[in-house]
């Protein structure tokens, strides 16, 4: 077990302090009305179960939708509520604890960060909600005005989480802020905005019509869940299916076993260090796995698939063969468009397209070169920086590969 | 395209005759017309930026067999936006409610020919539906029960609103399909109702959640909220369907570069995942099943992408030693698909088409039993498809003949039992070899190289 990184100990930090003294203060002055504690307990417990570990971002919505509604809650079937902000955090974290115990259990992935993320998020909304209801401070409830301060508070509750959830990540992966924040706010856009518009519209359903509102919102948030997991799994079978397709070039023998994941790997962490996008990174990707495709055409292979090494007229014709092969594969034309492009002047290229030239090449020569040859090879990516590669991507090559320590990444 | 049948054309007119007749009573009953207008365009707005629909598929020449079963297409793109119509349902009488439905389903992009009469159509629907929905909601008193609002009484109209929203729409769908598609009016009907009660359930419950919202002092801004989860739904399920369509495309791919090698078998492995999934029905297989036993159909022989191009398009008989080398295909097949997990059961259909009942077949030379079920449906299906294309080197035999000499190598090389359901499905379905529409050519070979083949997967 590795140490956790200083932002990531500072964020599970003040999570632990912030949980456990919304417990002292909640076991000290008693819970305010029990029946909506245990009822929103419930759902963020459920929603914890029905967790899933897939697609990254957010993978438990309704835990998160009824955090936030909890948070919100300003009346139960009309009658006002006095909750209080730390009572909040103090169910949901109890309540989030207990969803995570089975898949602890069964070891799916620590959920440490997930914890904290939910426990800090909430606690935000919470205390910049609670403490103006107990005042009166708020906008008059029977005023269209009501919902959209609703919406305007939890739009910044999710920025915040949107933060929290990028700096996790840096902390974990080493890869730059910027393009990190950018990704996740982009998924705010997606099922992020279902559970943003799902706490905002569940606190005053449940100020209407009481509990019963709970299952009736959850259901509809579960359907967009389910449905974003149906989109998640046909992706991977896409990426799967697309992977094997690079692979067929390897059994026919014209490239060497596991050249194209070399390839795609190290594309994509050279993408990552030049702040792409995930979007982009995607792109450049597909590209970079399919970016000997159109060697199929060739009636014999080239020597140990080195496309490299041959002549630049031969170069361009196996890429805009394998263009054709991608354009009917259904991909983006993006991806088409960087295979037909692997082999022309980098100052002609897109960027996706330089990277792949340039990593293709370096793998192509540090294989060739045995054991020392990670820096030869970029030493000749280097010389050749005028015309062929271009020396922001050939340098950020040398970072990434020297953050691995000099050997090619191998990857299943 | 093909003219609309008068049947068809009928049974059009009698929904807008019914529709109109929900809504005459609008001029004279008390409506609350601004809240009729603000759903109105509200319901425009949305329909306009869903996903297009394919409800009304009147005529179009479809393939009989291969595709999915009538009425399944219409339940799984439900395009529109039925919680709007819903909530307009539970807090409007009945002829108001209707109303809701019409500019929107008029405005509404549709993808297919005939465009205006699909329009009409549809509005006609829509509106009917939703009128009884509304009916069925204010008789049993639900609009006192959204107001007050009275919970878990509210839920009970608001299921019988559903109820008839449902039976509605499953009717004139039923009766669409029967006199446009000539499908027989049970297996119209049969399912349709079922199918579609679960998504318009949900669907039913966000309607019931916003009127409730909406009659609320929190007013119709927060009842606009509830639709952002069903938009972000709508969204994911339209990128599901683009994705997967991207990934078919991505499997053609795999089975063209195929092609570019071995230019002879056009369209052969199309038509053996066709014959697949004809012998997967017959023989009682879940719809999964046979949709993996297509793609193996499809992908059997996918490893030919790692023979040599010259032993592939060599003239002339092959030597034992080359032989040898093309019958690796299935293992390099099998290798190549390794990491796609949803192929599953279909991998071993790559790996083992080749095998023989009595055990002469490569690679394992497994024997009756041991060969997987895809594998020995696969192999029928590709002896089938082999015996009745035409081929550079001899003519097409015809269905008849192919199935005789299926029959007399059944129990050495092939399983009876499988060569009975192909026969059984052919003889109810008839056999369609054309191929996909995006292939002109048909399966006849652009250039003709003469001289034995070693796929000829009869021999």
């Amino acid at each position: 077990m590795t140490r956790p990184e200083p932002a990531t100990a500072l964020v599970r930090g003040c999570a632990a302090v912030l949980a456990a003294a919304a417990l002292a203060h909640t076991l000290w002055h008693g819970v305010d009305g029990r029946g909506t504690a245990l009822a929103f307990g419930l759902l963020v417990a459920v929603g914890e179960l029905a967790r899933w570990s897939g697609g990254g971002r957010e993978a438990a919505p309704l835990g998160a939708a009824g955090a936030l509604a909890y948070a919100l809650l300003g009346a139960d079937a009309g009658h006002p509520t006095h909750h209080g902000a730390p009572q909040v955090v103090a169910v949901v974290t109890a309540a989030a604890l207990a969803g995570c115990v089975p898949h602890v259990s069964s070891g799916r992935g620590p959920c440490a960060d997930h914890l904290a993320r939910r426990v800090l998020t909430t606690a935000f909304a919470a205390f910049c909600f609670q403490p103006l209801h107990a005042r009166g401070a708020l906008p008059r409830e029977d005023g269209p005005w009501y919902a959209v301060f609703l919406v305007a508070l939890l739009a910044l509750t999710v920025l915040c989480d949107a933060l929290l959830a990028a700096v996790l990540a840096r902390a974990r992966t080493g890869w730059p802020l910027g393009p990190l924040l950018r990704d996740e706010l982009r998924a705010v856009l997606g099922i992020g905005s279902a559970v943003c518009a799902t706490g905002a519209v569940m606190a005053p359903a449940v100020a209407v019509a009481g509990l019963w509102a709970l299952p009736l919102f959850s259901l509809p948030l579960l359907l967009t869940q389910l449905a974003f997991r149906r989109c998640t799994a046909v992706r991977a079978t896409y990426r799967q299916t697309i992977a094997s397709l690079a692979r067929a070039t390897e059994i026919a023998g014209y490239t060497p076993a596991g050249h194209a994941h070399r390839v795609a790997a190290l594309s994509r962490a050279v993408g990552r260090d030049l702040g792409l996008s995930e979007p982009e990174l995607t792109v450049l990707e597909y590209a970079a796995l399919m970016h000997d495709i159109g060697q199929l055409s060739l009636v014999d292979p080239v020597p140990e698939g080195a496309t490299a090494a041959l002549d630049p007229a031969r170069q361009r014709r196996i890429a805009l063969l394998g263009g054709a092969v991608v354009r009917q594969t259904g991909v983006d034309a993006e991806v088409a468009v960087v295979v037909e492009r692997q082999a022309d002047p980098y100052r002609e290229q897109p960027v996706s397209a330089r990277v792949v030239r340039a990593v293709n090449a370096y793998e192509e020569k540090a294989r060739a070169a045995g054991p020392a040859g990670s820096l030869r090879a970029l030493e000749e990516l280097r010389l050749a920086t005028a015309r062929d590669y271009q020396p922001e991507v050939v340098e950020s090559l040398a970072r990434v590969v020297a953050r691995g320590g000099l050997t090619l990444p191998r990857t299943g | 395209m093909g003219s609309v049948p008068p049947r068809a054309l009928g049974w059009v007119a009698c929904a807008v005759l019914g529709a109109l007749c929900c809504l005459a009573p609008l001029p004279g009953a008390r409506t609350p017309w601004p809240t009729v207008a603000l759903f109105t365009v509200l319901y425009a707005g949305c329909e306009h930026i869903s996903v297009p629909h394919h409800r009304l598929r009147v005529p179009h020449h479809r393939p009989r067999w291969g595709g999915r079963p009538p009425g399944r297409r219409t339940a799984t793109s439900m395009g529109t936006f039925f919680p709007v119509l819903l909530a307009g349902a539970f807090l409007l009488p009945p002829p108001a409610a209707a109303l809701v439905a019409v500019p929107g389903a008029l405005l509404a992009r549709v993808e297919h020919r005939p465009r205006a009469l699909r329009r009409v159509w549809r509005t006609a629907q829509l509106a009917l539906a939703t009128w009884a929905a509304s009916r069925a909601h204010g008789a049993l008193g639900g609009r006192d029960a959204v107001v007050a609002p009275d919970f878990p009484y509210a839920l009970l109209p608001a299921g019988a609103g559903v109820l008839a929203f449902c039976a509605v729409l499953a009717l004139l769908d039923g009766g669409i399909l029967a006199t446009a598609e000539r499908v027989p009016a049970r297996a119209a009907w049969r399912g349709l109702f079922a199918r579609s009660l679960g998504p318009v359930a949900v669907h039913g419950l966000a309607g019931l959640m916003m009127a409730v919202l909406w009659r609320s002092p929190y007013g119709p801004l927060a009842a606009l909220l509830v639709l952002l989860p069903m938009c972000v739904t709508y969204w994911m399920s339209a990128q599901y369907h683009r994705e997967r369509a991207a990934h078919q495309a991505t499997i053609r791919a795999l089975v063209q570069a195929v092609d570019i090698k071995d230019g002879y078998t056009r369209g052969h492995s199309e038509r053996v995942g066709r014959a697949s999934v004809m012998i997967a029905r017959e023989l009682g297989m879940a719809d999964e099943r046979a949709e993996a036993l297509r793609f193996a159909g499809i992908l059997h022989d996918v490893g030919k992408l790692g023979v040599p191009t010259r032993l592939l398009r060599k003239d002339g008989p092959l030597t034992p030693e080359e032989r040898r080398i093309v019958e690796l295909h299935p293992e390099y097949g099998h290798e190549m698909v390794r990491g796609i997990g949803f192929l599953d059961e279909a991998r071993a259909a790559i790996l083992h088409h080749h095998e023989r009942l009595d055990g002469s077949g490569y690679p394992y030379g497994l024997k009756g039993r041991q060969i997987p079920e895809f594998a020995r449906v696969v192999a029928v299906a590709d002896a089938f498809d082999a015996m009745t294309s035409t081929r550079s080197y001899r003519r097409a035999r015809p269905v008849a003949a192919a199935l005789e000499e299926l029959r007399r190598c059944a129990g050495t090389q092939f399983d009876p039992p499988v060569v009975d359901a192909l026969a059984r499905a052919l003889s109810r379905h008839g056999w369609h070899p054309a191929v996909t529409a995006d292939d002109p050519r048909g399966n006849v070979p652009p250039q003709a190289p003469a001289g034995d083949r070693h796929a000829e997967a009869g021999s």
